[in-house]
C-alpha cells in the first residue's frame, strides 16, 4: 500500500506536470504577439510584494492572477482555485488587510502590497484561532473551500470591528455587530458545495464571541 | 486570456492621452469584471493601464453641500462612509445589495459604472450576440430571456446594466466627471451617461475611447427615507432580477429608479409624478413602454409589488 506521503508527492508531480503542459500551449499566442511588434519582455513585468511577510519578487507573464503567482510561481498552494472567475471565493486572500478574490487581481498589480494567504494565519501545531474554531465545530467536510472560508472570515471580524455595514443591517448609523444573521450575509462570497455552512457559522460567532 | 502590454499611469492626462493613442486598451482599477471577461476573450486589450496609482480614492463635500466621490474610492468604502450612510442611505443600501465583500473590496466607483452586462448570451461565445459580436444577431430575444431586460429594449439587444450602485446613483440625480483624451474636463448627468442598445448595444455610454471618469458628485442631501428593495434568486451574492431604489418624503412625494429591467438604470419622470398615487400608477409610468418577452413579462408585476412594498416601507 502506498504510504500517504508518497501518495501526496505523486499527485503533486502530475498537477505540477499538467501546469507545465498548459503552460507552454498558453505561451503560443504569446509568441505570435512578439512575432508583430511587442517583443516578449513587453508582455512581462517585475513585481515585488510582501507574502506572508516574506519579500518576494517575481518576473512574470503580465496575465498572471495573484492567485496563479501564489500557487505556480510561490508554490503556496493553501489558497485554492475554485472557479477562477469570482464566484466562489475558495481563492480569498488579504492585500493590505482586507479580503479579496486572488483570481481576480493580475499579481503585477501588487507592486509593494502586504499579502496573507492561509499559509500566514496559522501553522500545524500554531493553529490561528479561527483555524482553531473551525476544526472544533467541523466547520468543513471536503476541505477544499476552507482555506478560502478562514481567510474571509478573519477579514469578516476586522469588518465588523471597523463598522463596516452590510446588506441585513437594520440601521446604517448604528455599529455593526456579529450575528449569525451579519456573519451569513458577509461570507455570501464564499460557496462550500458540501455545505457545512451551520458549522461555518458557529465557528465564526464562536471566535467572535471569544475575542472581548 | 490574450497577451498585452502594461503601464502605470502617472497622472490622468497621461491615463488618457494613452489611452488615445492606443488602438485596444483598457483602464483597469478593480478589474473585477475586466479580468473576467479578458479571461473569456470577451475583453481582448492588448494593453492595460493600471489608474491604481491615480489617488481618486477620496470623498469630500462640495461648495454646493454635496458629495465629490472620488472614481476609485472602493465599493465597500463608499458604502461604510458615515455621511453617506447618513445622508446618501439608498447609495449605502445599493451599493451593499451588490456582489460580495470580497468584490466590493476591490471594486471602484468608476469601474462599478462600466461594468458589462451579465445577459449569459453576451458570456457565452459560442452564441451570437450584438454586443459582443455586432451584426451577430441577439440569442436572448428568442432564448432565455427571464433575466433581461423588459423596457427601453431593441431588436438588437434585450440585455440590462447589472449596476445596483447606478440605480441609487440614477435616484440621486448624480454627475459622472471626465477628463478627456485632450485632457478637457466634462461633465455628463448620469441620466445621459448610459446609452439604450438601439442598433448599437456594443456601445454602452457616452464616453469617447480614452476618456477617463475621475468621480461623482451628489447634489446636497434630499433628506426623505431612502430604500433599497432588491428581488433575486438568492438571498445575497446574486444579480437583481429587478430592483426597486427611492427616496420618499414624508407626504409621499418622492423619485424612484428601477435595476434588472434596461440597458441603463431606468427613471421616468412621469413615475416620479405618480408616486403619491401609489405603486399600480407609478410603475404604469415607469414601464409604459415596456416590451416583455414571454419569460420576463413578470417582471412588470414584481416590479409594482416592490415599490408597493417600498411606498410601506417609507410610510411605516
Amino acid at each position: 500500500m502506498l504510504n500517504p506521503t508518497q501518495l501526496e508527492i505523486s499527485r503533486r508531480n502530475l498537477l505540477i506536470t499538467s501546469a507545465a503542459a498548459a503552460a507552454a500551449t498558453s505561451a503560443l499566442p504569446l509568441s505570435a504577439a512578439a512575432q508583430t511588434s511587442q517583443t516578449e519582455t513587453e508582455l512581462t513585468s517585475t513585481v515585488a510584494f510582501a507574502v506572508n511577510g516574506e519579500r518576494r519578487e517575481l518576473n512574470i507573464d503580465n496575465r498572471t492572477t495573484l492567485l496563479d503567482a501564489l500557487r505556480e510561481h510561490l508554490h503556496l498552494t493553501g489558497t485554492k482555485k475554485g472557479c477562477d472567475h469570482g464566484q466562489c471565493g475558495a481563492c480569498t486572500v488579504m492585500v493590505g488587510g482586507r479580503r479579496v478574490n486572488a483570481c481576480l487581481t493580475l499579481a503585477i498589480m501588487h507592486e509593494g502590497d502586504e499579502i496573507t494567504t492561509i499559509e500566514g494565519l496559522g501553522q500545524p501545531g500554531n493553529l490561528h484561532p479561527m483555524q482553531a474554531a473551525f476544526v472544533k465545530h467541523d466547520g468543513f467536510q471536503c476541505g477544499y473551500c476552507t482555506p478560502g472560508q478562514i481567510c474571509s472570515s478573519v477579514a469578516v471580524l476586522e469588518e465588523i470591528k471597523a463598522n463596516i455595514p452590510s446588506h441585513v443591517t437594520t440601521d446604517l448609523t448604528a455599529p455593526a455587530s456579529a450575528s449569525a444573521e451579519e456573519i451569513r450575509e458577509r461570507m455570501s462570497g464564499n460557496i462550500c458545495r458540501c455545505g457545512a455552512y451551520s458549522n461555518i457559522v458557529d465557528a465564526i460567532t464562536d471566535v467572535a464571541g471569544t475575542r472581548a | 486570456m490574450r497577451a498585452f502590454t502594461y503601464e502605470r499611469a502617472s497622472t490622468i492626462e497621461a491615463a488618457a492621452a494613452s489611452a488615445a493613442s492606443h488602438p485596444s486598451t483598457r483602464f483597469i482599477a478593480g478589474g473585477t469584471n475586466l479580468l473576467d471577461l479578458m479571461k473569456l476573450e470577451i475583453e481582448v486589450p492588448t494593453h492595460l493601464i493600471d489608474v491604481n496609482g491615480l489617488g481618486l480614492d477620496t470623498i469630500e463635500k462640495t461648495p454646493e453641500g454635496g458629495l465629490r466621490i472620488g472614481a476609485l474610492v472602493r465599493n465597500t468604502d463608499l458604502a461604510a462612509d458615515k455621511t453617506v450612510r447618513r445622508d446618501y442611505g439608498l447609495l449605502s443600501r445599493a451599493l451593499l445589495a451588490g456582489a460580495s465583500g470580497q468584490l466590493r473590496n476591490k471594486a471602484t466607483t468608476a469601474g462599478n459604472l462600466l461594468q458589462r452586462t451579465r445577459c449569459p448570451y453576451f458570456y457565452d461565445t459560442n452564441q451570437p450576440c450584438n454586443k459582443r459580436q455586432p451584426g451577430s444577431g441577439c440569442s436572448a430575444i428568442e432564448g432565455f430571456s427571464r433575466q433581461l431586460g423588459i423596457v427601453g429594449v431593441s431588436d438588437s439587444c434585450i440585455a440590462t446594466h447589472p449596476s445596483d450602485m447606478a440605480i441609487a446613483l440614477r435616484a440621486l440625480d448624480a454627475v459622472v466627471e471626465t477628463v478627456k483624451p485632450d485632457g478637457r474636463r466634462h461633465a455628463v448627468p448620469i441620466a445621459e451617461f448610459h446609452r439604450l442598445p438601439g442598433n448599437t448595444p456594443h456601445i454602452e455610454t457616452v464616453l469617447e475611447q480614452g476618456e477617463f471618469i475621475t468621480g461623482v458628485v451628489l447634489p446636497a442631501p434630499l433628506g426623505g427615507r431612502h430604500i433599497y428593495r432588491k428581488v433575486r434568486d438568492r438571498a445575497s451574492y446574486a444579480f437583481a432580477l429587478i430592483s426597486v431604489g427611492a427616496v420618499i418624503q414624508p407626504d409621499g412625494t418622492g423619485r424612484v429608479a428601477a435595476g434588472g429591467v434596461a440597458h441603463r438604470p431606468w427613471r421616468v419622470e412621469a413615475a416620479d409624478v405618480a408616486l403619491p398615487q401609489g405603486a399600480r400608477p407609478a410603475t404604469a409610468a415607469l414601464l409604459a413602454d415596456a416590451r416583455p418577452t414571454e419569460h420576463n413579462r413578470f417582471k412588470i408585476d414584481l416590479v409594482e409589488r416592490t415599490l408597493g412594498a417600498v411606498i410601506a416601507e417609507a410610510k411605516g
